[in-house]
């Protein structure tokens, strides 16, 4: 499908997500880090939605509350305090995350508040011990420009990131707390990016800048762009979380396609005629079809004594499996709703149900049961009364939602750039302050000494990499570009290596990694640096740099020492070498005396081919011209 | 301070009285170049008087430096919200009566998210319709006493709410909540224990370590514990029933004499001292946890002696103090002197004489322990020994806290001091026990894997 994305009215808005490189968390002296493995603490929880003066509370958020949803969260005692788990009141707003993004919004021509307010954004999926979010606005109204086209940044906030889910079983959450009170700058441009393309180089802008404040965490879950995506016609759908810049623009691709689909079967539907109040709430139990069917699903649910329902969506048939994005039909967007509000496993609908294993009896038996004719489909839930009831009511409400076209909602993105719903969108923003922090004054002195030492900008630093360490203008550039580039002076300044090897290693090499599917972003920073130490002290050889690097992202408690032992690329010492090649010499006796000097291309390859990324190229060139050399004279 | 523009002061103040606005108008602030867009909101107490705090569109809240150059105007004046509480739950018939009465801090709210004001719940519907769950458990009246930080709360207070207390049970209430900020609940938990005699219905003291506007406040989960314990419970004593982990699980309740707040934040921040909790409250069922207990029943008749002399004080013993201090209290003409000694029991010689001077100046003094848990034993070291010799009386293993308030409460229901010496040692609401027990841990299931406190 090709589209004219000016056509369609594409308009999208950026929230950048990035984690600070702070000594301290947002609220508390803990760590900024996350831990593996068991956690010594443990407690469990309930949230429960705050009434607002209007008597509203979030739909979605009351309904989680009452089902019952316990939250089990998990903790260390390293990586937080009682200030995390919500037993201790926050601490003052960390200075130096304050400072990082005051620095930022000068970079981009904001204009710092005068003085901060913490907020409280409700957020109550258990991802906040709290049942908020703890935000703030620092700078407003900056901008950056991109291909020459001025991108109007709205805000810039600091905000604490959320605990990380690390499971779910029957009605309790498990979040783990550790990344909870992570520092994390936001900055969230006007929704003016016109193409999937402009808004993966925007986002690259963004970062770019903020790498440039050299303050920011690298890595993989650092980073997470948040994507307001709207055509004409279709809804404004928030998409979180996407975690890897190149996957924006697939995102949005894909987003687009999927409202332009829900938009046709719109169409069809009201080509069909279908009318509103033609969908009904009535659920009809038609276990009796299935007493004796081979359908796996169906026949647990049955041996459970769980009922089996079905709904009828009149006029629907051949419209669920209908593909809007690869792996995403209607049907699909009908289960996830069915899974979040009814808590079933999944649903079985008519456009695909042969394929489990049910037959046309059985599916003729259903159709009579719920009155449906050949132009209907029919939705089907096994599972405990209640959920199946409540999961139909969502499918119904689903159904209704297509026939109007695009539904609001916020989503969330998959790796592979399709996106899968997440919640209903929140209503209108859930904030009030925090009052627990007092508001943060900005002084002009405070900002005027910082305008006085803010970092480079990308353009001065490229300069300063040529002309220091002698790199062209596209390895500055690329190396600039790179979220390893500022481990380039570190790496050059403490050790012997040569620096157009280390940007070509930092920038080429990983690409080309990452492009064989290495997960580079695992390897931490400490532990780049340390593998070109080794190289400079000839613990091992600089060709042997990017197989470390690989069993590195799949080995993250392991040193550079270990990776160098276990891949067997500890360096030849130099006594070694020379007794190999004295063997060697003896063995090929008769070639070097028949050939002479000429025979040191031969017993060069044979070495290398053998130890390549053990031994130093120049060294055993050395060693073998100097044997032969010593052979020729005694010979 | 405006009511109209609560937390302005200074210049801030000025300018915005200037421009008649208040908070909740829509306002534009010019300044040099730029230009802001919000709705007034009010200033926190703390803040100076240099800034004015709008709600931008995107819903955050800015502060915007009043100066010379900066202009501002009122663009419109928003409509006040028109709050129509959702109908309450039905209520199940048959249920007991409860009456829950407020002394200050707020257990149920609802937030104004346009200005961030937090407003109280206030009325029995109010509550149901913010906790529904109490519906299902007790017909409830309700009634503000005071809304006073607990910290400002006197033993006037105590006497105040006692004779509330009275009433109510007077008019037929089956149990009764007292709602009560955190940081001296214990202190009217022990001056409730005592003014309250012959109780024939629960009392239960409650409150919240998190604030009540917030999802994750205990508040809810503490008074629907408080108003089981109160309906349901079979004891007729004053309790206190807050969080016994740092979970939203279980709500314990602690004798009222023994109880202490001993965290400044945590959720559990209230244990049982020297003895075990009484009940316990789990997925909404009420299980005792002793025998030993007054038990609730109809047909008693409530005692109120509400009486306290605040002519008695609590004076904590430390390395080097300074005898004046004991001799203040001698000239300021008070009645009874609750020493919190160290140990076993002890203050240092220097202090001997102005003991003495009180004693013989006819001044009840007796010795607690700082150690919090444990009991007073005087007879071990010769310190202890002296101290008795003079007069001082040894009060076993009763809270330092409890003990101040007994005192104070014998001397407001007698002047006779044989007889009220005699009181201070005989143990009237749990205050005192004989055997020291090793307490019992919370259940595994429950007792989050935590290393704290």
């Amino acid at each position: 499908m090709n589209i004219d994305y000016s056509k369609i009215g594409l308009k999208v808005g950026l929230e950048c997500h990035q984690q600070l490189d702070t000594q301290e968390k947002l609220f508390c002296a803990c760590k900024p880090q996350l831990f593996k493995g068991e956690p010594e603490i443990t407690f469990l929880r309930r949230l429960r939605p705050t009434q607002s003066e209007l008597g509203q509370t979030d739909p979605a958020a009351f309904f989680e509350f009452k089902k019952g949803i316990k939250i089990l969260y998990e903790a260390n005692s390293e990586t937080s305090c009682l200030v995390e788990m919500d037993e201790e009141p926050p601490h003052q707003l960390n200075p130096e995350a304050l400072e990082i993004t005051l620095t930022t919004a000068l970079m981009i021509g904001a204009r710092p508040v005068d003085e901060v307010h913490v907020m409280r954004k409700v957020v109550i999926d258990g991802s906040n011990t709290t049942g908020f979010q703890r935000t703030c606005v620092i700078a407003l109204n900056g901008a950056i420009t991109v291909n020459g086209k001025r991108v109007p940044i709205e805000h810039i906030s600091l905000e604490e990131d959320a605990a990380r889910k690390t499971g779910a079983e029957g009605l309790t959450v498990r979040y783990r707390i550790d990344r909870l009170c992570v520092p994390l700058i936001e900055v969230t441009t006007a929704p003016v990016i016109y193409t999937p393309e402009e808004a993966e180089k925007v986002a690259f802008a963004i970062g770019r800048i903020l790498r440039a404040t050299r303050k920011v965490k690298r890595g993989l879950g650092t980073i997470r762009q948040d994507l307001n995506v709207s055509i004409t016609d279709g809804a404004l759908i928030e998409i979180k979380g996407v975690q890897e810049l190149e996957l924006i623009s697939k995102v949005i691709r894909h987003e687009v396609k999927r409202q332009i689909n829900l938009l046709k079967i719109r169409d069809e539907l009201m080509a069909r005629g279908l009318k509103e109040d033609e969908i009904k709430n009535e659920f009809v139990d038609v276990t009796s079809a299935f007493t004796n069917t081979n359908c796996k699903i169906l026949k647990k649910a049955v041996k459970r004594g769980n009922p089996i329902l079905a709904v009828k969506l009149p006029k629907f048939a051949g419209l669920l499996g209908k593909e809007l994005i690869p792996g995403l039909r209607l049907g699909t967007e009908m289960a996830d709703r069915a899974k979040f509000w009814g808590r079933v496993g999944g649903i079985l609908h008519t456009d695909e149900i042969a394929s489990y294993g049910v037959t046309e009896d059985e599916i003729d038996a259903v159709r009579k049961l719920v009155k449906a004719t050949d132009q209907d489909a029919v939705v089907i839930v096994a599972d405990v009364k209640e959920n199946a009831l409540d999961a139909l009511e969502a499918v119904t409400e689903r159904a209704r939602e297509a026939l109007k076209g695009v539904p609001e909602e916020t989503r969330a993105a998959n790796p592979d750039g399709t996106t899968r719903y997440m919640r209903p969108r929140p209503g209108a923003a859930r904030m009030y302050p925090e009052t627990d922090v007092p508001p943060i004054p900005i002084t002009d002195e405070y900002v005027k000494q910082l305008r006085s030492q803010l970092p480079e900008l990308p353009s001065q630093r490229t300069q300063k990499l040529m002309k220091r360490y002698g790199l062209n203008k596209k390895l500055a550039w690329q190396l600039q570009d790179s979220e390893y580039g500022d481990l380039f002076e570190t790496i050059v300044e403490t050790t012997n290596m040569p620096p157009n090897f280390v940007a070509a290693t930092l920038t080429e090499t990983f690409k080309a990694l990452k492009r064989d599917g290495v997960e580079v972003s695992r390897v931490t920073g400490e532990r780049i640096v340390e593998v070109f130490r080794l190289v400079s002290s000839e613990k091992t050889s600089k060709e042997a740099i990017p197989e470390i690097i690989t069993w590195l992202s799949k080995h993250e408690d392991a040193e550079p020492a270990d990776a160098v032992k276990a891949l067997g690329l500890t360096m030849i010492s130099p006594a070694e070498l020379e007794s190999m090649i004295d063997e060697l010499i003896k063995k090929n006796e008769r070639l070097i005396n028949e050939r002479g000097a000429k025979a040191f291309g031969f017993l060069m390859g044979a070495i290398m081919r053998e130890h390549r990324g053990k031994v130093k190229a120049e060294l055993v060139s050395r060693m073998i011209r100097q044997k032969l050399l010593e052979k020729q004279r005694k010979g | 301070m405006s009511e109209k523009l609560p937390g302005y002061k200074g210049k801030a103040l000025e300018t915005l009285l200037k421009i008649k606005a208040e908070v909740g108008d829509l306002v534009r602030v010019k300044k040099e170049r730029v230009t802001y867009e919000g709705i007034l909101i009010p200033r926190s107490e703390l803040g100076d008087d240099k800034h004015i705090v709008i709600k931008i569109k995107s819903g955050y809240n800015i502060g915007i430096k009043v100066t010379s150059k900066t202009v501002i105007e009122k663009i419109g004046t928003m409509t006040k919200p028109s709050f129509k509480p959702p109908p309450p739950p039905e209520q199940k018939p048959n249920l007991p009566r409860v009456t829950i009465i407020s002394t200050g801090g707020t257990i149920a709210s609802r937030v104004d998210y346009r200005t961030g004001a937090v407003r109280p719940a206030i009325s029995a519907n109010d509550l149901y319709s913010i906790v529904p769950e109490l519906s299902d458990i007790a017909a409830i009246d309700t009634e503000i006493l005071f809304s006073v930080f607990s910290e400002d709360l006197t033993p006037k207070h105590w006497a105040e709410t006692a004779k509330a207390v009275a009433k109510y049970i007077a008019n037929g209430a089956q149990g009764v909540v007292i709602t009560h900020g955190t940081d001296t609940m214990g202190y009217t938990a022990a001056a409730l224990s005592f003014a309250l005699q012959n109780l024939p219905v629960p009392v239960v003291l409650v409150g919240a370590q998190r604030s009540e506007d917030r999802p994750s406040s205990d508040a809810a989960t503490n008074l629907i514990g408080a108003v089981i314990a109160a309906a349901q419970a079979p004891l007729a004593e004053v309790v206190v029933a807050m969080h016994e982990t740092v979970s939203d699980e279980a709500i314990v309740l602690h004798r009222g004499t023994k109880v202490r707040k001993l965290h400044t934040s945590r959720r559990d921040a209230f244990k049982t001292v020297n003895a075990n909790p009484v009940a316990r409250v789990l997925d909404r069922k009420l299980v005792m946890l002793t025998d030993e207990y007054k038990p609730r029943s109809a047909g008693k008749k409530l005692v109120l002696k509400p009486d306290f002399n605040e002519k008695v004080a609590l004076v904590k013993f430390y390395p080097g103090m300074n005898p004046n201090l004991i001799e203040w209290h001698i000239e300021a003409g008070y009645k009874g002197l609750i020493l919190e000694g160290t140990g076993l029991g002890h203050v240092r010689r220097e202090c001997f004489a102005a003991i003495k001077k009180a004693i013989d100046k006819g001044i009840i003094v007796a010795m607690t322990s700082q150690c919090i848990w444990g009991r007073v034993n005087m007879n071990v070291y010769t310190n202890g020994r002296d101290l008795t010799a003079m007069g001082v009386i040894p009060l076993e293993d009763m809270l330092a806290e409890t003990a101040l308030v007994k005192l104070m409460w014998i001397l407001g229901q007698t002047s006779d001091m044989e007889k009220a010496k005699k009181l201070l040692t005989t143990n009237i609401s749990g205050e005192i026990s004989a055997r020291s027990v090793e307490p019992i841990p919370p259940p595994k299931t429950l007792a989050p894997n935590d290393r704290g406190a």
